[in-house]
């Protein structure tokens, strides 16, 4: 393999990673605070894009204004599903979350199947996101650069909240204690509600730039990236944000990287996403940035 | 006649019951009635099966589907003719020896079962070194595995055109004698030493550790004997639907068991029982909302899909208001009856 196919791959797996990073964030900040996997949150994405679509199509906006339209809309529908499908559970056994999380992504698909039908839409790309980019002999799709760059913009953005708002280090308390946070006083139900509404934007507009670089949208499209997206954050160390982000560089990184040598592969694509979820689970389960957890027993 | 006397007459009556309403089901049934009734038999087994590892040890599995296609697969490859076999790989030829084996109905679904806990066994090693949402992850991602590799390994499987023309084989006493054997072996595995170890880490896994309990051994074992079911329900599902393909056989399957447990009450057999005969006759009967509905005056269009809606918001319903689904924790016992029959009388 020459090095410019090299290259080309490599930026290749950094965008697509850096799709895989946004939704983890989602992820990774909802299992901080609420120790519950949520399983809906690629639903969500699927969500986004069906939303975007309707903007330009059914009320004619143009894409500055249906993509952040659909992104808000997105993060209300993740209000109202912790709204609906966790807070009555949040004293329940951690199964039951889980059960409930099953469900709920599960709802949304078969509302989306029964509502818009499971036939496949195109998605519109706008124009300017269709110019190809030549360089050093590759052909880039200028949207292969602007997606890790939305990536890191977002993630700066959510790193100012976190770090330096008072909404922030009550999100951190919160998933430092929970009990505690309430007793300090702070609305945690609130707090929570502001976790989902975040994460579900991010996962919104990740799924609006995946609906642009695979513009076939179907109500199971959000299964596969929700999964892989989970795997990223897990790679990073689940309920660090940062960590997110790289667990899906990486994750990227290493599918396009290993399909790339082995073509053979390239059927097992989505099972080598799960291999390398295993052997992080088997030896370092916090993951790249999470801290060892000392068994007490 | 003392109590232990009373449940074996008892339970011996049942049985002979169910024969013969299986019998005239046999004779007399249509073979849709017929084709709902194996249906019911094989989830069933399936979810008395899942129930165990969910249920009473308590621990989220996701992949039971991988022991299914499995079983189901291990299967069909045995009993399927040579010359059929060579008929039906177009894209890329069997490997050896499944091109020459051919046995019958009986040793290939133990087979499958066998074939099914060797994958659990070798899965069990990363499965269990984790807990909670990990192990449902970790094994939600080894049914996914299992299914790529169905759909990639054409020269064991066929890949996404999946085997066809299967011998019809199941029948009502096969799969209504794998149930009741299914009922009765996890029951007595429940029951014993084996099932309270298992109970007491659901409830406290540390505690239990404490007291001397090994974790892994009684998981694996819960895993094994799962494992072994559902591939032995796979079997017979493949012999009654006479195709399987990867797609049959994805997360939505998983779903559907998982639906049923809770629905049935998790860690409850007779919860699962229960579950599971609502399931197929359920299935059934909601079938009509995905048809048009003539009531006279008004025709309400059918709605494909409408199905799972409804599947989806009754399994959130019951976890979130009724988390103990049907029968919770209890199960089914002839104290109860008689004492309901008793207390019908007196008052």
């Amino acid at each position: 393999m020459t090095g410019t196919i090299l290259l080309q791959q490599i930026i290749n797996g950094i965008s697509l990673g850096s799709l895989y990073g946004l939704v983890a964030i989602g992820y990774t900040m909802v299992y901080g605070i609420l120790r519950l996997i949520n399983f809906a949150h690629g639903d969500l994405l699927m969500f986004a894009a069906y939303a975007a679509i309707f903007g330009s199509a059914i009320f004619g906006l143009p894409w500055y204004l249906s993509f952040p339209l659909a992104i808000i809309i997105t993060g209300i529908l993740g209000i109202l599903l912790d709204r609906a499908a966790y807070k009555p559970l949040r004293e329940a056994p951690r199964i039951s979350l889980l059960i409930s999380a099953i469900g709920a992504s599960f709802l949304l698909e078969n509302l989306a199947v029964v509502f818009i039908g499971g036939v496949p839409k195109g998605f519109d790309r706008p124009a300017v996101f269709d110019h190809v980019i030549e360089f050093m002999g590759l052909r880039i799709q200028v949207l292969t650069v602007y997606t890790p760059l939305v990536t890191i913009v977002l993630l700066l953005g959510l790193l100012y909240i976190v770090y330096r708002t008072k909404v922030g280090k009550a999100m951190r308390a919160a998933s430092k204690d929970f009990e505690t946070t309430r007793l300090m006083g702070i609305n945690l139900d609130r707090i929570i509600a502001i976790t989902f509404l975040l994460g579900s934007s991010l996962a919104a507009a990740g799924g609006i730039m995946w609906a642009m670089k695979y513009p076939q949208v179907n109500p199971f499209m959000g299964v596969i990236p929700g999964l892989k997206a989970f795997i990223a954050a897990v790679l990073g160390g689940i309920g660090n944000i940062v960590g997110a982000v790289v667990g899906g560089f990486l994750l990227g990184l290493g599918e396009i990287i290993i399909v790339a040598l082995v073509p053979e592969l390239a059927q097992y694509r989505d099972a080598v996403a799960f291999v390398i979820l295993i052997v992080v689970l088997l030896f370092r389960p916090t993951g790249i940035m999470g801290e060892p957890i000392i068994d007490k027993t | 006649m003392d109590r232990e006397n009373r449940n074996v007459i008892l339970n011996t009556l049942s049985i002979l019951i169910l024969l013969g309403v299986l019998f005239l089901f046999h004779r007399y049934g249509s073979l849709y009635q017929i084709r709902i009734l194996n249906n019911m038999a094989i989830f069933i087994t399936l979810a008395v099966s899942y129930n165990l590892v969910n249920g009473i040890c308590g621990q989220l599995h996701l992949g039971p589907n991988a022991f299914i296609t499995i079983g189901a697969y291990t299967a069909a490859l045995l009993t399927m003719a040579p010359a059929k076999k060579q008929m039906l790989f177009i894209i890329q030829p069997l490997i050896w020896p499944f091109t020459v084996v051919h046995a019958p109905f009986l040793l290939a679904i133990l087979a499958g079962g066998v074939a099914a806990t060797v994958f659990a066994f070798l899965i069990s090693f990363p499965v269990f070194r984790v807990r909670g949402d990990y192990l449902a992850i970790v094994t939600l991602g080894f049914g996914e595995v299992v299914r790529v590799l169905c759909n990639a390994w054409q020269s064991l499987t066929n890949g996404p055109l999946g085997l066809k023309d299967l011998e019809p084989y199941t029948n009502l006493w096969w799969s209504w004698g794998v149930a009741v054997f299914t009922i009765v072996a996890i029951t007595k595995l429940i029951n014993s030493s084996y099932g309270r170890a298992m109970k007491a880490i659901r409830e406290d896994e540390v505690a239990a550790k404490a007291m001397g309990i090994d974790p892994f051994r009684h998981l694996l074992l819960a895993f094994l004997v799962s494992a072994f079911f559902s591939g032995v329900a796979g079997a017979l599902l493949a012999h009654l639907i006479t195709t399987i393909s990867p797609t049959l056989f994805t997360f939505i399957f998983t779903f559907n068991l998982l639906s049923i447990i809770v629905i049935g009450g998790l860690g409850s057999t007779s919860g699962a029982v229960i579950g599971a005969v609502l399931f197929a006759w359920g299935g059934e009967a909601l079938r009509v909302v995905e048809s048009q509905i003539d009531l006279g005056f008004v025709k309400i269009p059918g709605i494909p899909g409408m199905r799972m809606v409804i599947f989806s918001i009754l399994l959130m319903v019951v976890i979130i208001f009724a988390r103990r689904g049907i029968m919770g924790r209890n199960e089914f016992s002839w104290d109860w009856l008689l004492a309901k029959m008793r207390r019908g009388q007196k008052g």
